[in-house]
């Protein structure tokens, strides 16, 4: 679109007088440009959701292909009609938001109501099968049978040469017989009368079928079955488990133990054991009872609480008073190099947070860490493995990453209070900490007052810091808890839902960010209804 | 007004293309999908890592040659992004035939159903036992083994001349060159202020008696029998303790220290794996490759990780994913270039002998390597670690109280872990 000829065509329409058949299409759009980008492009785009509501149908995927038809007719009648102007600006950006932000939280709630996670990855016909491949194993000790695949009228087969060197053919239905005219090569068959030998590529065409047949020994299935696993060489193949697809359960045929559906995502046996792989399921509230009723997180619940809120609370106090400190200091104008040592004070910021914990991690080593060795003399203080010492290094490197920021947004904030503000106050004789307390201050915490709060919301699941310095680490190793000193709650919830407690489990963890989420919305609420005061003193 | 309408048109022709392209996003995706399913008999998928793609092209090339069907080797990063990546994808139909990986995620992979039983047939007795062992899951193989790893001993032959009877005999004699002057550290062990490290003291461990889980009838480990609380863990446990306070072992080493360290001199023994021994060449250290000495009654069986390639569950190419794991893969050729590829001992004994007659530090790594179990697989072992090794840590720095008590506990936490 050249914005330096539209103008001009307009302006002519303006300028002519109007012929009857101009007026009516200037009384449906000011540009015939426009109405063709418009119709092309929306021609274009009922075309694609033709196409991909034939294709989501087609899948059975109800739900979606409604869901784009819909969105389709709302869009064509937003940009047809005429008016409506906000919402023809606003319908691509809600388009975004519904894609990539609304369907993510979405789905992510949705998962917090499943069970999935390690062992209910897949679905209950995928399950089915994969129970059924595993529960095949050879027969140990069992020979290997030479073997081509032949077929005659569509139908497949298996020509095997047994260990003896007698060639025998048999099919899915036909258990092994004798094939008496078989031609040999070697001591192989290859061929026999009235059937055609597959060579590789034809097998590879076919091969889901020809990978899917069990060739019984005898009429007695329990004699066992030959199976290839790559087109060449069969084995004797028996059951350990038999899916009985009626009563929808597995049946140990050693044991007769039945493993049935109960409901709970996987094959449950009446003691309890259940068969892996399971499926994902829907779970309702589940995984949010779990949270509060899980052993392993309601015991020490509490003091990680605790620990979550101290972490937090002392990061934001402390790196605000440090960096406010060092914003006044380096904002007063008699102090030379203060460029310099802007720079060098914001330096921590420039490092990734997981980088300068793990750094931090080595410079606390206990024997070989600079910090002992420089500064203690060599002493072996056990910065990270003692629990006490472990959160006080949590705290001083927490404050040391996280001032350079609160440094940043306090010297803005200094330099945007007017000068005669400060000035008046010391012509009234304020010292230089009444200024600071009752002029610089106040002003101060009106903008950074919201700053604080996003800060503690970002604290309090400050993952990176807490998993690289000591991974929640030391444990209390003489209790039950698996659970460290330095655990905050989002460390917490990683270890129960990622692979502590055997395998991850996808569905808590959702529940429990959900939870946590809850948690930091509340806070953050009441504090901003507190900081709308500090507004209210201007 | 003109000018608002103008940029209205502009909007929506913006926003249709974008919808444009957000559909035909989803409609390649469809597509593609159409066409894996008709290709799926004239190509195979393979994720392999980066040090093995060059190596494992000379093997595809061969197997499109004899056997007319490509083999597409998709590089990916070896470790976790892989595992996730196949255990996510592999249910939607979207995951490769083949994935190179450790037989430690089997007990994961088989989980979630996305491997599918292998059939070694009668190779399986190609192939080292601790390898085939390691590729099987419940009894079931899953796996074909191609390279195997383990921890040795690692001797500086400058410090010290001859290997020690035993494990106290060694430290005594580290203690000596310690005493000497010559260096600084009786012996190195590998460990992590934190969690310390199982893995490395696990021949120690074993050699008192107490490996983690005994072993069923199949060969397979039977987490039902959990041997770690036996008698034999009290007396490692009190032996860690006493290591601990006389800085035998000491949970500061990592095992980047415990690396340099040896590298530049300071230690007559370290408990290493193969990965440092170019560390070792560069520092220009002239050392001697052995089996770890015996520490309890019993002889130490270190771990032995094992390297393989899987089949998908849901492949649709089964029977040429089989045919090129197990006889190209499988094939002694095919062990030896891949052992070029990362220089690990091959897991096909033919071609370990070859390997080893090549070179001696392989060979010295595989024989100590036969002697090995391999590390378990079950998917409970992240819990098991992280109890197991904040124990030994705990133990080492002298903070966990009476040994038997801690370690008594240690067992209980790591059962409980296992039953769920």
């Amino acid at each position: 679109m050249t914005s330096a000829t539209t103008p001009e065509v307009d302006s002519t329409i303006v300028a002519r007088p109007p012929r009857p058949d101009r007026r009516r299409a200037l009384s449906a759009t000011p540009s015939v440009r426009a109405t063709m980008i418009k119709i092309v492009s929306l021609g274009l785009l009922d075309a694609l959701v033709f196409y991909a509501a034939f294709v989501l149908t087609f899948n059975s995927e109800w739900v979606l292909a409604v869901g784009v038809v819909a969105a389709a007719v709302v869009i064509n009648v937003i940009y047809l009609r005429r008016g409506w102007l906000p919402a023809k600006y606003l319908i691509p950006g809600t388009v975004f938001l519904l894609i990539f932000q609304v369907y993510a939280i979405v789905y992510s709630g949705y998962v917090a109501f499943t069970n999935y996670g390690d062992g209910h990855m897949i679905s209950k016909e995928s399950a089915i099968e994969a129970l059924i491949d595993k529960s095949l194993v050879r027969v140990p000790e069992s020979p290997a049978y030479g073997l081509v695949v032949v077929e005659r009228l569509g139908q497949l087969a298996f020509l095997v040469t047994d260990p003896e060197g007698e060639a025998l053919l048999g099919s899915d239905e036909q258990p092994l017989r004798p094939a008496d005219n078989a031609e040999f090569a070697g001591d192989r068959a290859i061929a026999v009368d009235g059937y055609t030998t597959l060579d590789f590529s034809e097998m590879i065409a076919d091969q889901k079928r020809i990978a899917a047949m069990s060739v019984p020994l005898t009429d007695d299935p329990n004699d066992g079955a030959l199976r290839t696993p790559d087109g060449s060489q069969a084995f004797v193949y028996a059951a350990t488990m038999q899916y009985d697809e009626e009563a929808d359960a597995f049946v140990d045929t050693a044991t007769g133990t039945v493993y049935e559906d109960t409901g709970e995502g996987a094959f449950v046996a009446p003691n309890g054991t259940e068969l892996r792989p399971g499926w994902k399921i829907d779970v309702g509230l589940q995984n949010f009872v779990d949270a509060f009723t899980e052993e392993s997180i309601r015991q020490p619940l509490l003091a990680v609480l605790i620990w979550t809120f101290v972490f937090a609370g002392f990061t934001v106090a402390a790196t605000f008073a440090v960096g406010v400190f060092l914003a006044v200091m380096l904002n007063d104008e008699r102090l030379r190099f203060r460029r310099t040592f802007r720079v060098l004070v914001i330096l921590p910021y420039a490092f990734p947070v997981f980088l300068s914990a793990i750094i931090w991690s080595g410079m606390l080593n206990p024997q070989f860490g600079i910090i002992n060795q420089v500064f203690f003399g060599g002493a072996a203080i056990p910065w990270l493995t003692d629990p006490v010492l472990a959160k006080l290094s949590i705290l001083t490197v927490s404050l040391w990453l996280g001032y350079p920021y609160m440094f940043l947004v306090a010297t803005g904030a200094l330099q945007s209070i007017p000068e005669e503000y400060v000035e008046a106050a010391k012509v009234d004789g304020a010292s230089p900490w009444a200024i600071f307390r009752h002029v610089k201050l106040p002003l101060l915490m009106v903008s950074m007052a919201p700053l604080l709060i996003a800060s503690f919301a970002f604290n309090f699941n400050n993952f990176n810091l807490i998993y690289m310095l000591t991974r929640g680490g030391p444990q209390d190793i003489n209790t039950g808890m698996n659970v460290g000193a330095t655990d905050i709650l989002i460390t917490l919830v990683y270890k129960v839902a990622f692979g502590e407690t055997g395998g991850r489990d996808f569905g808590l963890a959702s529940a429990f960010s959900i939870i946590i989420f809850v948690m930091v919305a509340i806070i953050s609420v009441v504090s901003f209804r507190r900081t709308k005061a500090l507004e209210e003193l201007n | 007004m003109k000018v608002n309408r103008r940029t209205a048109a502009a909007i929506t022709a913006g926003g249709v293309i974008l919808a444009t392209t957000l559909a035909g996003c989803s409609a390649a995706d469809d597509g593609n999908d159409g066409d894996a399913q008709t290709d799926a008999s004239s190509s195979l998928t393979v994720w392999v890592d980066a040090n093995r793609i060059e190596e494992m092209q000379e093997i595809a090339a061969k197997f499109e040659e004899d056997r007319g069907i490509a083999v597409e080797l998709v590089e990916k990063e070896y470790g976790d992004v892989m595992r996730n990546d196949f255990i996510q994808q592999v249910p939607t139909g979207e995951g490769p035939d083949v994935m190179v990986g450790g037989h430690d995620w089997l007990g994961q992979l088989v989980q979630n159903g996305v491997v599918a039983p292998l059939e070694l047939g009668d190779t399986v007795n190609d192939f080292s036992d601790v390898g085939v062992r390691a590729m099987s899951y419940e009894g079931v193989t899953y796996g074909l083994p191609v390279s195997l790893e383990n921890i040795a001993l690692v001797r500086n032959t400058a410090l010290a001349d001859s290997t020690p009877a035993n494990w106290d005999e060694l430290i005594a004699a580290g203690q000596e060159v310690v005493a000497s002057g010559a260096a600084q550290y009786p012996v190195l062990v590998p460990s992590d202020p934190v969690d310390s490290d199982p893995y490395h003291l696990y021949p120690i461990q074993t050699s008192y008696g107490a490996p983690l889980f005994g072993i069923s009838e199949d060969g397979s480990y039977d987490p039902d029998q959990l041997l770690i609380g036996s008698e034999g863990g009290n007396e490692f446990a009190a032996k860690l303790v006493e290591w601990g306070a006389d800085g035998v072992i000491n949970t500061s080493i990592t095992g980047d220290i415990a690396r340099d360290e040896f590298a530049a001199g300071k230690s007559p023994y370290m408990l290493s794996g193969p990965w440092n021994l170019p560390a070792f060449q560069e520092a220009g250290i002239d050392y001697a490759i052995e089996a770890i000495p015996q520490a309890g009654p019993e002889a130490p069986t270190p771990f032995v990780g094992v390297q393989g390639f899987f089949v998908s569950s849901e492949s649709d190419n089964a029977l040429a994913a089989n045919e090129f794991v197990v006889n190209y893969l499988g094939s002694e050729e095919a062990q030896l270039t891949l052992y070029e590829a990362g220089g690990r001992p091959p897991a096909r004994i033919s071609a370990f002998e070859i390997a080893a007659a090549d070179n001696p530090d392989v060979g010295a790594f595989g024989e100590v390597g036969l002697t090995g179990v391999p590390m378990p697989a079950i998917p409970e072992m992240g819990a098991v670690w992280d109890n197991w090794g904040s124990t030994q840590s705990a133990l080492v720095n002298g903070t966990a109280g009476d040994p038997t008590d801690a370690w008594q506990a240690m067992s209980g936490r790591i059962q409980a872990a296992i039953d769920g």
